[in-house]
């Protein structure tokens, strides 16, 4: 032991503060950072600076995984090549043929929306955001993207994925920003069934594959195989998007509340690449009474 | 080794090291059992070197995992200033005690630095209670020993 008796070591008479006069600054120092922040919001500054220095860390971290993409990319053989391209122009196909119809029906809806004076917000504008491969909480369900307010991004701005509804940005750093998926439990996205209209919120379960909608009555028309799209209200996601299929639609008449699961439709586990996307501004801001503000509708029967 | 000459380096690079490990993806299994690494590397320098990084490093790791991991700004910093106060408190008799012994004393300033997490967590309104979240306790703990050898090398150079 007298080997560690040296200057640094020396049990701790004389030197500076005690450690527990230290550990109580230091205690209250991050009590004082934790009000501050978490109270009264002082501190979104510093989260911006903060989100600035901890950028190059994220992007070192995320190197060898892109570099193994990068490699991978680089060494597709000619014959997978030539079969993605088949796969991709069939579906350009199907898709120029829905696009057709689409161009049509987006006017008629423009027209048909214009006599009820009620707008939808449209998405404008889309952006192409990769996903930083940084562990953030097992148990939260969010992510890091490379861009930030350096390239227009706000926070509340949707994130949408090829599929469906991805989530919404949480906290907009310079140059990347924190994403809250519509799994996360503390998630919570107005919804609507595409077959009838009937709307709800899809509460996200901390599961990446379900989605739950606590607020359906059991004798709400809604069933397995259903899909659930945007509703737009709450004014964050544009309307129309899909967000889930309903899987299991559990309606016991002893009960007031159905239970629904759905399974989202993005593939929130496998993405590498989401979308950002700009909404346009409603052309005029009164909808009607009945559609403006979507209270949980918990209808007791 | 001697007077203010203290070698720093190896104790930042292995700080670095273990926050890189803290933040590295992991599959979901692998992720949920990841031991605290930088947790554990604070812990052994200040039952080691108390005054080399002590409590001020404590806090400046934590700050970092805050940003990091996007929660409340200062959580995980009083949680191992806490945790880094009782090692230091204890480091002379940390110090001399077998290794498993040792290991058994990390597991529960482990288990306290999880517990004011847990305890924030709450009080700011996102619980996880979930058991699992204990688990890095657990682990972190078991693999005392390896850590200790690994940084064991590290701290001849100091």
């Amino acid at each position: 032991m007298v080997a560690f008796r040296n200057a640094e070591t020396r049990p701790i008479l004389g030197r500076g503060p005690s450690p527990g006069l230290r550990f109580f600054f230091f205690a209250l120092l991050a009590l004082g950072l934790m009000w501050l922040d978490q109270r009264q919001g002082y501190l979104d500054g510093v989260r911006y600076a903060l989100s600035m220095v901890v950028y190059p860390f994220q992007q070192l971290v995320n190197s060898p995984g892109a570099v193994w993409d990068w490699v991978e990319e680089s060494f597709v053989t000619r014959e997978r090549l030539g079969r993605e391209n088949e796969v991709l122009k069939v579906r350009l196909r199907e898709a120029d043929l829905k696009l057709m119809r689409f161009t049509d029906l987006e006017q008629e809806n423009l027209r048909l929306r214009g006599m009820r004076a009620a707008t939808a917000r449209i998405a404008e504008r889309v952006m192409v955001a990769e996903i930083l491969d940084v562990d953030l909480n097992p148990y939260r369900h969010r992510v890091i993207i490379n861009k930030g307010t350096g390239d227009g991004v706000f926070k509340g701005q949707a994130v949408l994925d090829a599929t469906g509804v991805f989530g919404q940005i949480t906290r907009a750093g310079a140059f990347s920003s924190e994403a809250i998926l519509i799994t996360d439990a503390e998630h919570a996205i107005p919804v609507q069934v595409n077959r009838n209209g009937l709307r709800s919120l899809a509460v996200g379960t901390g599961d990446l594959s379900r989605l739950s909608l606590p607020f359906l009555p059991t004798n709400a028309d809604i069933k397995v195989g259903d899909l659930l799209v945007s509703s737009g209200l709450g004014g964050v996601f544009p309307a129309g998007y899909p967000v889930a299929t309903v899987t299991k639609a559990d309606k016991m008449a002893a009960q007031t509340l159905a239970n629904i699961v759905a399974q989202p439709a993005a593939a929130l586990d496998r993405d590498r690449e989401v979308l950002l996307v700009w909404l346009t501004e409603p052309a005029v801001a009164e909808v009607g009474p009945d559609s403006s503000a979507e209270p949980p509708a918990v209808k007791q029967p | 080794m001697s007077g203010d000459q203290l070698n720093r380096l190896p104790m930042m690079l292995s700080v670095f090291v273990g926050l890189t490990l803290s933040i590295l993806p992991l599959p979901r299994w692998l992720d949920i059992a990841r031991p605290d690494f930088l947790v554990i590397v604070v812990l052994y320098w200040s039952i080691m070197v108390p005054r080399a990084g002590g409590i001020l490093l404590a806090f400046a790791c934590g700050l970092a995992l805050d940003a990091f991991k996007g929660v409340v700004l200062g959580q995980h910093a009083l949680a191992l200033s806490l945790a880094t106060y009782v090692a230091i408190k204890l480091h002379l008799r940390i110090r001399i005690f077998p290794v498993w012994h040792q290991a058994l004393t990390v597991f529960w300033l482990l288990a306290l630095y999880q517990f004011v997490l847990f305890w924030i967590d709450g009080a700011t309104g996102h619980p996880i209670t979930n058991y699992a979240r204990w688990l890095p306790a657990f682990t972190g703990a078991a693999l005392w020993p390896v850590f200790a050898g690994l940084l064991g090398n590290a701290y001849q150079r100091t």
